[in-house]
């Protein structure tokens, strides 16, 4: 069940795109999903396809790992592409049937939602293929600290992104052992109708959440022992370095927008 | 021998619980540089009296003092610097989501610089053995191999004295083994002051000292040739017996006459080729 979620997962490895600054990733990676609003016509689309796929490229990951990104959202994306080209009027029509009709620029609307659903989930799928989990946390951190002039709690909510990071795995063990612990005393989790199912899902939900909350006061005792009092005169061991290659990487999203701007419509 | 804990008459209760305190009228002293055990069955209040040391319980009655410190609101963070505390459960206590993140926890809240922190990890780190598990996360290290880096996360901070809360008892048998020999080491190095709160008797009988708990009581105390020459009764305190004593006890039972003392474990090798030389 874990294996088939590509979205969220890390895939380890040294390309460039791996080495790039989490903050300057997960910047551009927003930008991009903003410039690619931009787009109206073949050529803006064409560029922004083959940035992507460049990228793509050049962090290394196979290309299977990303088709599977989009995957679980086909059907949404179906669905929105269906209603484009059905309900879009203009141009020459070439089929009519009540209120549905398709039409030369609904089928180009169409194709243009396709390719912009596959991009942004294509580049979201690269932000997380290529960056621990822990340097997006830390580049989160990093990118909130001006809230803290609003008295916004960052630390707090960085070292609790960090905790329930550092638990994932954690607890994904433990569900697994409860699971066959229950399976081993009959519970049948993939049986039944929905009602059934989800009343199967109890013996499961009820012993994680003891168990969360009882890590969870050990945790907070373990910190307490170790002389943590909150994030004032707390220093850091983890920091990030900003190099020549993530200005050059902000650099080349300029001139994506540059370009972007000079060829849509 | 300078004493650095002192706890006189500390009774406790935990809230709620009105019928039997956790802790009752509990005085003790440990000497600087010394290895105590605290032994004693599920439910003695061994735990609840590690927890009022540094300050994580406050007791109700009596007063606790660490260094030349009495235990009070001012003082409890001061306190907690000079002691380290490794717990239990191995995977509960690992803030960190690598090993050497949480080794440096514990110095970041105290903010020591980064410069400073970068060699301390590095040195801790070797000093538990793990040093190639530096960047790991702690879904991919062992029970034993997590209680380490818990450990070097405490050496990192150079405290005086090392409280082990249970720290080997839900270890296997070999991890149990590295991490006593590991304290062993650490013990000798820094000079440390050990308080270990164990179930396992053959860790308590690496202990200058131990201390037996019973019902929230202090029921003896003594090294632990004294402690488990007692034999037999000791059973009857809930507590298992040391190996050694174990193969003396059925060595009796074969009609064979054995030393009434405690022997250890390479003691009992001696006792044991010399006399099946004199037959």
């Amino acid at each position: 069940m874990m294996n088939k979620l590509i979205l969220g997962r890390y895939i380890p490895g040294n390309s460039l795109i791996h080495r790039l600054d989490p903050r300057a990733k997960l910047l551009t990676s927003f930008y991009f999903i903003g410039i690619i609003f931009f787009a109206n016509n073949w050529q803006s689309y064409l560029l922004l396809g083959l940035f992507t796929l460049f990228c793509v490229y050049l962090s290394k990951v196979d290309f299977g790992f990303f088709l599977r990104g989009v995957r679980p959202l086909l059907w949404l994306i179906l669905f929105t592409v269906a209603l484009q080209v059905l309900f879009t009027s203009g141009g020459e029509v070439y089929w009519e049937w009540g209120v549905f009709q398709i039409t030369e620029f609904g089928v180009q609307n169409g194709i243009f939602i396709f390719c912009r659903f596959v991009l942004i989930i294509f580049m979201s799928t690269l932000l997380t293929l290529t960056t621990p989990p822990l340097e997006l946390s830390d580049a989160i951190e990093f990118i909130l600290r001006p809230l803290n002039v609003i008295h916004f709690p960052v630390h707090e909510i960085s070292l609790m992104l960090s905790i329930a990071l550092r638990f994932v795995p954690t607890l994904m063990d433990e569900t697994e052992k409860i699971m066959n612990a229950q399976r081993a005393r009959g519970v049948d989790f993939s049986e039944g109708n929905l009602i059934q199912k989800m009343k199967a899902v109890i013996p499961l939900l009820i012993p994680l959440f003891v168990s969360s909350f009882n890590r969870a006061d050990d945790l907070a005792t373990a910190m307490e022992a170790r002389g943590y009092q909150g994030g004032e005169g707390r220093t850091k061991y983890r920091v990030l370095h900003w190099h020549k290659k993530d200005t050059v990487s902000v650099c080349v999203y300029a001139f994506l927008t540059v370009a972007l701007i000079y060829l849509r419509a | 021998m300078e004493p650095i804990i002192n706890l006189k008459n500390i009774t406790f209760r935990y809230q709620g619980e009105q019928t039997r305190a956790a802790l009752q009228d509990v005085s003790l002293t440990v000497n600087k540089g010394e290895w105590m055990a605290i032994i004693g069955h599920n439910g003695s209040g061994k735990s609840t009296l590690a927890k009022t040391i540094n300050g994580l319980l406050l007791p109700e009655t009596g007063s606790v003092s660490v260094g030349q410190l009495d235990l009070n609101e001012e003082n409890v963070w001061t306190i907690r610097k000079m002691v380290g505390m490794v717990f239990q459960n191995p995977d509960n206590q690992f803030v960190g989501a690598t090993v050497e993140d949480d080794v440096a926890f514990g110095m970041e809240n105290q903010g020591i610089p980064r410069e400073e922190m970068i060699p301390r990890v590095k040195e801790a780190l070797e000093q538990v053995k793990l040093t190639d598990f530096a960047s790991k996360e702690p879904a991919r290290l062992s029970g034993g191999q997590k209680q380490r880096v818990a450990i070097a996360g405490v050496v990192a901070l150079r405290p005086d004295i090392i409280i082990l809360d249970e720290a080997t008892s839900m270890l296997d048998p070999e991890g149990r083994q590295e991490v006593i020999s590991i304290l062993k080491e650490i013990k000798e190095k820094y000079q440390l002051t050990v308080l270990s709160i164990t179930h396992d008797i053959d860790e308590a009988a690496n202990a200058n000292r131990i201390l037996v708990m019973r019902e929230g009581r202090l029921v003896d105390e003594g090294t632990p040739a004294e402690i488990f020459s007692e034999g037999p009764s000791l059973v009857e305190k809930g507590l298992d017996l040391p190996f050694p004593e174990r193969l003396k006890q059925a060595l009796k039972d074969r009609g064979v006459t054995v030393p009434e003392t405690y022997l250890t474990e390479e003691g009992m090798v001696d006792w044991l080729w010399t006399s099946i030389l004199n037959k």
